[in-house]
């Protein structure tokens, strides 16, 4: 289980408090579906996503995004118990969704370099590690019910 | 896998931005990575690693200028990074996994340097080139 630290919990919440998370979570997708192609597999009824433009102006993943990053906050809410905050979710994305784990890493990823853009500077070592500790945490909660 | 023409101009042309500061990306690039992933450190337990010990600094360096290298021979990689590629498999044997969080670090120092240029297609060029750089530096490994 992650464990975070008071200090990495407040570096968490100070840069979460300044996040569009509509902004946010539309571009963290669509990077994803742009940086790794395959990951479109899930998205069949999205429409156009033929090129980087296509995919960053699809307003079907830009509603997504924001979905999936409004539950990121979720997380953030509850940062010592993010397998209870996660139980159901990880039930539907194996279940219903079944979406390979190995895709909340890299939406992980995608999210901490659109956190860099957005923060420049302040985006330092010791922030992106905090960040870093928080997507894994998220999506070894959201690997969690698979069976 | 390779770069397509787009692609190529794509990494040039950030390749051109981001030299001027080279050494400093290199050098952040490192402290982002010992930072992130704490396991990567085992592989200097010789060095200090504290941010402005300059030992991170000149491996910094030395990290970015083999890309630099890759980027100017953007067309024939495998050559350029040939004794490299010898390095990490007979001498160093780096954990193949620990590369994708070096691009990681990079693309991330990257992004905070230049966030107006670090547009999705952008990150998706520089994403696919350092996994051509990994997979060449991994080529030997058995």
């Amino acid at each position: 289980m992650v464990h975070f630290t008071s200090e990495e919990k407040s570096i968490i919440s100070a840069l979460w408090g300044k996040v569009n998370v509509e902004e946010t979570g539309g571009e963290t997708l669509g990077r994803l579906l742009t940086v790794y192609p395959w990951t479109q597999r899930f998205f069949d009824s999205f429409g156009n996503m033929s090129s980087p433009s296509a995919i960053m102006g699809n307003p079907k993943v830009k509603a997504h995004g924001k979905k999936v990053l409004t539950s990121f906050g979720e997380a953030i809410k509850n940062l010592d118990n993010l397998k209870g905050t996660f139980a159901k979710l990880s039930e539907l994305h194996c279940d219903k969704l079944h979406v390979d784990p190995e895709n909340f890493r890299l939406l992980g990823n995608v999210l901490v370099i659109v956190l860099a853009t957005h923060f420049g500077k302040e985006f330092t070592p010791e922030v992106q590690a905090a960040w870093q500790k928080l997507v894994s945490g998220v999506a070894i909660a959201l690997a969690h019910k698979y069976h | 896998m390779s770069l397509t023409k787009t692609e190529r101009a794509i990494i040039t042309s950030i390749w051109d931005k981001m030299s001027v500061q080279a050494d400093a990306i290199g050098t952040e690039t490192l402290e982002r990575l010992f930072s992130s992933y704490l396991q990567t450190k085992t592989y200097f337990p010789h060095f200090n690693l504290h941010p402005g010990s300059p030992q991170l600094h000149a491996h910094g360096s030395k990290v970015v200028a083999a890309l630099g290298d890759a980027v100017k021979n953007i067309d024939n990689m495998q050559v350029a990074l040939t004794k490299l590629s010898d390095l990490h498999a007979y001498v160093l044997h780096v954990d193949p996994v620990n590369f994708k969080f070096l691009s990681h670090c990079l693309l991330v120092t990257l992004a905070t340097h230049f966030p107006a240029d670090f547009t999705a297609d952008v990150h998706a060029a520089w994403d696919k080139f350092m996994s051509i750089v990994s997979s060449i530096l991994t080529k030997k490994y058995r």
